[in-house]
């Protein structure tokens, strides 16, 4: 009941616990770490500060989190092929595009909208896998995940001496590409914060405002009886992975924005574990069923402040995913059935022992 | 007549994977035959040097098929083999340690890595592929907190003894152009990968835990009526598959003699395509590790193609193979929605 105020019980039962518990833990140990954790100034007329530099950074985390939310719940399976994608979206992008310095190869509109039918190719190519041949999605997406990269490199190519080489790093001169990733002229706040706001807000307004959330919610929870009532499972399924190799694609554009060159091998390199993890600390389960995105959302932020704190703390890149594999292990842990009936079964000895004490 | 209907059961479903399996290895190198003959892909070396430079994929393709055939799937095992090459080289390198002592300790380190990742799978009943998704990214950071840099193996003679002894052969000698005999030669991972395999298949085989490991595979909730200890078999293939991806990593390090973060990356995906190929189905319960063994020799007869071409760039391999993966998984799928048409 809305008028009901929130009681512990309920609070305790809210899916946002966990994403908002890690989330001020992050930010406690950061402010413990760095005292100016907070402190915003507006410098060169841009915001500045390590929180809008977690923000700034966590928005290609965000968007692909919510794909991966959909996926997840749909499909009880995860798409490992996020990062890969983002590769190959990023590289057509820039070859589209060209490295002159007066002007662009196409017009950049058609650029963008290119990569983002590439990147939806590869999600239905998922989909398609996944849903109708039912494949295992991480299976499924496992071809592209290795694949991924190495159609990226293949699309990196520039001519040295009449050959096309593969395998280069291409570079976009035009300074206005620059601002996808960076600032649009006179406005303080960092572009990708926009693109994702508007992200995550047109995802949940269609999710709300249509059934579509209640589909993919009654098809991850039972597929069978989603048919049952009449759902197609199967577009539904397909559906979410299109989706999901959209919003890679639109996270891949903001990455190679950001250092204005395609990258094959580093753009989303790792972010397949950082989307799951985004998904599972923001208290969905990865079984499928019941998601929330702002659950996700919050997830993806924490992640960002995680990533961020550990290279304050002279952890290298490199170095980053043992510290992330290591709380995937402990939130499944803690989210999984097994391990519930364990605690509770420990509890019920304890209470029992206390009283035969009595 | 007998002999035809015969022949179609023994084709059924599994047996076909295999089937086209082989077949496609035959043509595969009937092709090669033919088109880069001028090159010596006739040689009979350069057919053990497919041996030689896949040694760690036999192995872990051993391995993958005993997880694929319980119902599970491991996808750190190419982070365990980079992380068991920057082990043994900063034990031997840095260390200074004797090299069956190195050795000793990465083999211990794959079964220890194995049991935890089969406990978490089978005891706590989290998905195989999350759970090794968080390993493989566990030992690849590992890697590189134990180095960044890239470390060669140049001061242990005995391990670079066992890297580069070549052990002849007695039969498919070719004469050079000076005249002299050549022997075909393998290096000591090709025995070492080659023993193992048959071991794996004799296990899975003949022995009571390799058919409880197909019993779980093809229908858990049966098997655990039949009074299999479900949990303690799964969680046994892991540990098994754990100690084998540590070898495999020795047999990978002894062609590579170093130590780097990059090592074996997409390793997992090359053995999963090779038991995939070889017949294995991701849905468990079926595969054999012969056919894997077909599945390594086609992904390295691929291998072989490109490096013949000469102009394909190396980014091809991953490409070509992710292809023959999706083909293959596609046939499976095809097959069993047959088999759920013709029960119906």
């Amino acid at each position: 009941m809305p008028d009901k105020l929130p009681t512990l019980q309920s609070i305790r039962k809210s899916q946002l616990l966990l994403p908002v518990t890690a989330l001020i833990i992050m930010l406690l140990i950061n402010v413990l770490i760095t005292p100016s954790f907070f402190r915003i100034s507006i410098q060169n007329g841009v915001l500045y500060g390590y929180t809008i530099d977690i923000i700034n950074r966590s928005c290609e985390l965000v968007i692909m989190a919510v794909g991966m939310t959909l996926v997840v719940a749909a499909s009880r399976g995860t798409d490992i092929s996020v990062g890969a994608v983002a590769a190959v979206a990023a590289a057509v992008c820039i070859r589209l595009l060209g490295s002159s310095y007066d002007s662009y190869a196409i017009a950049p509109v058609l650029a963008i909208l290119i990569c983002f039918a590439v990147s939806i190719l590869c999600g239905a190519f998922n989909g398609f896998l996944v849903a109708n041949l039912n494949i295992q999605p991480m299976v499924a997406t496992l071809i592209l995940f290795t694949a991924g990269r190495g159609i990226a490199q293949l699309i990196s190519a520039r001519e040295i001496n009449g050959v096309m080489v593969p395998g280069q790093i291409l570079y976009v001169r035009m300074e206005s590409f620059k601002s996808i990733g960076g600032f649009l002229p006179g406005i303080v706040i960092p572009t990708p914060v926009f693109i994702a706001a508007i992200f995550v807000l047109a995802t949940i307004l269609i999710l709300r405002r249509t059934a579509l959330g209640l589909y993919i919610q009654t098809v991850g929870i039972n597929p069978k009886a989603g048919r049952l009532v009449g759902i197609n499972s199967t577009l539904i399924i397909f559906f979410t992975y299109v989706f999901c190799g959209f919003s890679s694609g639109v996270a891949g554009l903001i990455a190679s924005s950001r250092i204005y060159s395609s990258d094959a091998n580093n753009i989303g390199l790792n972010m397949e574990l950082d989307a799951i993890l985004a998904v599972a600390l923001g208290g969905n389960s990865l079984g499928g069923g019941k998601f929330s995105i702002a659950g996700s959302v919050i997830g993806a932020i924490t992640i960002q402040a995680l990533t961020t704190s550990l290279y304050a703390m002279g952890v290298s890149a490199d170095q980053l995913p043992v510290y992330k594999a290591i709380v995937v292990i402990l939130i499944v842990t803690m989210q999984s059935e097994e391990f519930k009936r364990w605690r509770s079964a420990y509890r019920l000895r304890r209470q029992n022992r206390k009283g035969a004490e009595k | 007549m007998k002999n035809r209907q015969l022949f179609r059961n023994k084709l059924d479903g599994t047996n076909f994977l295999l089937f086209v399996t082989v077949a496609l290895f035959v043509v595969m190198y009937i092709l090669g035959l033919i088109i880069y003959n001028d090159q010596g892909f006739g040689k009979t070396q350069t057919f053990l040097n497919m041996l030689i430079d896949n040694a760690g994929l036999i192995i872990a393709a051993s391995g993958m098929t005993v997880i694929l055939i319980t119902g599970g799937i491991d996808i750190s095992i190419g982070s365990v083999i980079g992380l068991v090459c920057m082990m043994l080289a900063y034990f031997m390198q840095h260390l200074q340690m004797n090299a069956w002592m190195a050795i000793a300790l990465v083999l211990l380190f794959g079964i220890v890595f194995g049991a935890v990742q089969g406990f978490l799978i089978s005891y706590l009943k989290l998905q195989p592929f999350i759970i090794t998704l968080a390993g493989m990214f566990f030992c690849r950071g590992l890697t590189a907190m134990i180095s960044a840099n890239q470390i060669a193996i140049t001061d242990n003679k005995t391990f670079l003894n066992i890297a580069n002894k070549d052990i002849y052969l007695f039969f498919g000698a070719t004469v050079n152009k000076h005249g002299v005999k050549m022997y075909p030669f393998v290096h000591p991972g090709v025995i070492v990968a080659l023993i193992t395999m048959l071991t794996i298949w004799y296990i899975c085989k003949y022995t009571k835990f390799g058919r409880n490991l197909f019993a779980v595979g093809g229908n858990e909730t049966s098997a655990l009526l039949m009074g299999i200890n479900v949990r303690k078999t799964k969680f046994t293939a892991y540990v098994l598959n754990g100690f084998l991806a540590a070898l495999a990593g020795f047999a990978f390090c002894l062609n590579t003699t170093s130590g780097f973060v990059e090592q074996a990356r997409g390793f997992e995906m090359e053995a999963i395509a090779s038991s995939v190929i070889g017949g294995t189905l991701l849905t468990g319960g079926v595969g054999t590790v012969i056919g894997s063994f077909f599945g390594v020799l086609i992904k390295a007869t691929i291998e072989t193609f490109i490096r013949c071409n000469g102009t394909l760039s190396s980014w091809w391999n991953k490409i070509v193979l992710s292809a023959l993966l999706c083909f293959f998984i596609v046939l499976q799928s095809i097959f069993a929605i047959i088999k759920n048409n013709r029960k119906k």
